[in-house]
């Protein structure tokens, strides 16, 4: 594990490599949340949702024509999690009882049948909830930019919302691209990704702040080499622990957070890569310098250094 | 000296251990299945006799009993075992009589003197614990419509004082108006008006025939009258979810407009919906006179014969608001009836109505708000659109004997169930606009009790990863930083116990991530001091520069993941606020036990002592 210290690995002179690869991901993303979109989840669509548990597995397609023949419109019926558990969409308006009758149709043929959860959301709601989400999301991304510009710099910023914005596109593309449910934990976990992929980017500037005062070099590639070098070890043994207790989430918390942990090990993934590549390198696109961080001695350069 | 910590640092560290140790304490003792049984008026309470009944009711059904709690208006049954419960509330209910309700429970087992430091468990969420979940909205134009008919009915008095005639009376949207035979009626009835009712916008406008005079409600009276509907609603909400005898129940305005109701544990959700959502209200009224114009009348059908009709005043002497209690009781034929008790305004405004009407007819009109949700296709979109309706029916017309005070009694309902449930939504009161449901969660107890048991299962197998990955990667200071994870952990469950936080399933996700991230701290600064080490620099000074280093890269992230967290909560909803909080308060806790903590234990265990290779 220790064979990452000793060696030095040029991170920067592949920045090119890691352009064309995110470039990539990003455009594979973006392709697919315009052409497919989110298969967002009740929380925001508003709707009915009905989960019930059968003693034994039912047939899927039994299911749905007995619902039908009830009455109800616009059915769609998939297992969750084990094959005797059936979630139920609905897409009519919603009635007090609609947990009690879909339970109640579904026992008519005998079998045994429990209700495990019903869930209504009105249309109004949802709608709310996703304009609030993307307000959220922003406001998010304009606190951290703000942040970053009033600690570092405000190339140090630009940097580091790029490589944010690169994060969440692409978790995103993730769910669109497999269309899997966005509901709101799944929100929560990109917000998540917003604030854990950020910490990563900060530490690396950290370094590349520090180095930039401390070396002779102005070579600026040098320097950020060495930063990511520096904190490379961190990076990876902090992106593992968080990777491992996800995967225990993910394997063992049920189906409930099942998205939510998946949105993050995929943040966590690519927050790690973009706050070695995009963020750090982008510093390079936007010409950071030396006299960036050490202005002529007239300001207070102290005043950085204070927590 | 190097890596010496002063001897009140320490103290002030183990103080917060032990304090945090104290009240994450309560979260090890399972709660308890138990039957709650509470006095639906609150006033009355259970004697010795009652509780010894029950007690050996149980007794005769096998149903093993751990403790008994008398409380203020009731007591708490605590059952040895959960698959009693149900049994044992039906027994129970079969015990007492209808002022109490009877509801199922889970009761904390905290040891007394935990409870006496104030330390209690955390609250478990509805995704945890199984119940359900509402949201309501408020109907703000109806309330606002409902007001502005209020307003109109002073007005129609006012005008007959001042004897001044109009013709017509409108309401549109937020504007009254009345019409009037000439300009002149119409300018002194401005006078007369203007004067008693401020909060309207004043202006004349042409008729057909006649002069109207349009009264507009001012800005800030709406957004006051606004405010008072939801926050009346509030009110009439939380009496009714005291009503139904559920354990924490949580009643909540959320946004402008918005009521959100959690009642964990109830199953029966149609029940917990009628009660709740019920928007029934009384108006006592007096019957029309052969000779009164038909504009001040209204013809209502009786609720029980929609045949039969009566022809009764449109103005309204006291509504169901008036009512401060209401009990269910029989006539001398068995027959159910509710009796009521009028506030002091109730009680003059009646007696001011009755007094001088001997003789002529009353009326108790009974008045069901109601919603019909029905789903449109509009410009290709499914658009969601409510009716509102009123059923109006007369109860009883009965002719007033005498005049009436503060204290009667309605007759002419249909079974003791509907007294009953008329009876429970005045006492809890009405509400002030209408409301209906806009989201509701139902979650089965199966389904919480999972949820919980793989959540703990998920933290158990994170945390015994995250203790292996550090012990072998930092060896003895993987042993630190293992010890200051660990009373991390203590103090995260400590200070959302303190808090009254809800623990939710993506809470606990939250504690998880927070575990997975909270070593982070500790890496920083195991691989700084690892550095220092590197570059020769003397072992105290190595790890002092380590812990000193690394602060500024722990702080900056830490409080950008912290505002994010923030951000979160406030959006968020339920669950979601669940996870803004844990993660919020875990990077708290654990940049405390990080730095703080884990130096301490260095700095006792080899600080400033001659040691010669590190274990790092």
């Amino acid at each position: 594990m220790n064979a990452f210290i000793n060696r030095r690995l040029d991170f920067m002179g592949k920045r090119r490599l890691a352009f064309f690869v995110s470039g990539a991901m990003l455009l594979v993303s973006i392709v697919s949340l315009l052409f497919q979109q989110l298969n967002l989840g009740l929380d925001f669509t508003g709707g009915t949702l009905v989960e019930v548990r059968y003693a034994a597995a039912p047939a899927l397609e039994a299911v749905r024509q007995t619902l039908e023949g009830a009455g109800f419109t616009n059915v769609s019926v998939q297992t969750f999690g084990a094959p005797t558990d059936v979630l139920v969409r609905l897409q009519q308006a919603f009635d007090p009882n609609v947990g009690a009758q879909v339970t109640d149709v579904l026992r008519q043929g005998g079998a045994s049948v429990d209700l495990i959860r019903a869930e209504f959301v009105g249309a109004q709601v949802g709608g709310q909830l996703r304009d609030q989400s993307g307000l959220g999301m922003l406001v998010a991304l304009g606190v951290v930019m703000l942040y970053v510009a009033l600690r570092f710099q405000y190339k140090f910023s630009l940097g580091a919302l790029l490589a944010l914005i690169h994060d969440v596109i692409i978790v995103l593309g993730v769910f669109s691209l497999f269309q899997l449910d966005f509901d709101l934990t799944v929100l929560a976990a990109v917000l998540a990704v917003i604030g854990y992929s950020l910490n990563d980017t900060i530490i690396v500037y950290d370094r590349i702040r520090e180095n930039i005062r401390k070396s002779r070099t102005d070579h600026m590639p040098t320097i950020f080499n060495e930063a990511i070098n520096q904190t490379l070890s961190r990076t990876l043994a902090t992106s593992g622990t968080t990777l491992l207790v996800l995967l225990a989430l993910l394997l063992l918390g049920g189906d409930m957070i099942h998205n939510f942990a998946l949105a993050l090990i995929v943040g966590v993934g690519v927050g790690t890569y973009s706050s070695v590549y995009v963020a750090s390198a982008l510093l390079i696109a936007v010409k950071l310098q030396r006299e960036d961080l050490i202005p002529a001695k007239k300001e207070n350069a102290e005043a950085d250094e204070l927590p | 000296m190097l890596n010496r910590y002063p001897l009140w640092k320490y103290l002030l560290i183990l103080f917060v251990i032990v304090v945090g140790l104290i009240y994450a304490l309560p979260n090890l003792y399972p709660e308890d299945p138990a039957v709650q049984i509470s006095s639906a008026r609150g006033d009355a309470t259970l004697d010795d006799g009652q509780l010894e009944r029950i007690r050996n009711a149980l007794g005769k059904a096998d149903i093993p009993i751990e403790r008994i709690d008398t409380q203020p208006n009731g007591a708490l049954i605590r059952l040895a075992s959960g698959d009693d419960q149900l049994k044992a509330r039906q027994i129970v209910a079969g015990q007492v009589n209808d002022d109490y309700t009877v509801a199922l429970n889970l009761a904390e087992s905290t040891p007394a003197w935990l409870e006496s430091l104030g330390a209690s468990p955390m609250n478990l969420g509805l995704d945890l614990r199984g119940g359900v979940h509402f949201a309501l909205e408020v109907d703000m134009d109806a309330a606002i419509e409902q007001r502005l008919q209020v307003n109109a009915s002073a007005i129609r008095e006012a005008l007959r004082d001042a004897r001044i005639r109009y013709r017509d009376t409108q309401i549109d949207g937020r504007t009254l108006s009345f019409t009037f035979a000439s300009a002149e009626d119409r300018a002194k009835a401005r006078d007369v008006i203007s004067r008693q009712f401020p909060d309207f916008q004043y202006a004349d406008q042409a008729a057909e025939r006649g002069a109207t005079l349009a009264m507009t409600l001012t800005p800030k009276k709406v957004q006051e009258i606004q405010d008072y509907a939801v926050e009346q609603n509030l009110t009439t909400l939380r009496n009714r979810v005291n009503e139904l005898g559920v354990a924490e129940p949580l009643v909540q305005r959320q946004g402008p407009n918005r009521i959100v109701v959690e009642l964990p544990g109830v199953q029966d959700t149609a029940a917990a919906k009628r009660v709740v959502g019920a928007t029934a209200n009384l108006e006592f009224r007096l019957a029309a006179r052969p000779d009164t114009p038909d504009s001040q009348t209204e013809t209502l059908p009786f609720r029980n014969d929609q045949q039969r009709t009566a022809r009764l005043m449109r103005d309204v002497i006291i509504t169901g608001e008036n009512v401060s209690s209401a009990s269910v009781g029989f006539d001398q034929n068995g027959r159910p009836q509710v009796n009521i008790n009028l506030d002091g305004t109730g009680g003059t405004l009646m007696n001011r109505a009755t007094r001088s009407n001997i003789g002529r007819s009353m009326a108790v009109v009974y008045i069901d708000n109601k919603t019909r949700t029905r789903t449109v296709m509009e410009n290709g979109k499914a658009v969601e659109k409510r009716d509102n309706y009123t059923e109006r029916g007369i109860i009883s017309l009965a002719t007033i004997q005498s005049a009436l005070g503060n204290r009667f009694r309605i007759t002419g309902l249909d079974s003791p169930t509907e007294a009953k449930e008329l009876a429970l939504l005045l006492r809890s009161g009405s509400l002030a606009a209408p409301i209906y449901f806009v989201a509701e969660r139902t979650i089965g107890p199966s389904l919480g009790a999972k949820n919980i048991e793989r959540g703990i299962h998920s933290v158990e197998i994170g945390m015994l990863l995250v203790v292996a990955f550090m012990l072998i990667r930092y060896r003895a200071f993987g042993l630190v930083a293992n010890l200051a994870l660990g009373i991390n952990l203590v103090l995260l469950v400590a200070a959302l116990s303190l808090l009254g936080a809800t623990l939710t399933l993506p809470g606990i996700a939250g504690i998880v991530l927070t575990l997975g991230m909270a070593v982070d701290a500790n890496v920083l600064i195991y691989e700084r001091i690892r550095e220092e080490l590197r570059a020769k620099m003397p072992i105290q000074q190595a790890i002092h520069a380590g812990y000193e280093r690394a602060f500024t890269s722990i702080f900056d992230g830490n409080i950008t993941t912290l505002l994010v967290a923030v951000i979160l909560f406030s959006i968020g909803t339920g669950p979601v606020k669940g996870f803004a909080v844990t993660l919020s308060l875990g990077i708290l806790t654990s940049m405390f036990t990080a730095i703080m903590v884990s130096r301490a234990i260095v700095n006792l265990t080899i600080g400033g002592k001659p040691v010669k290779k590190l274990w790092i």
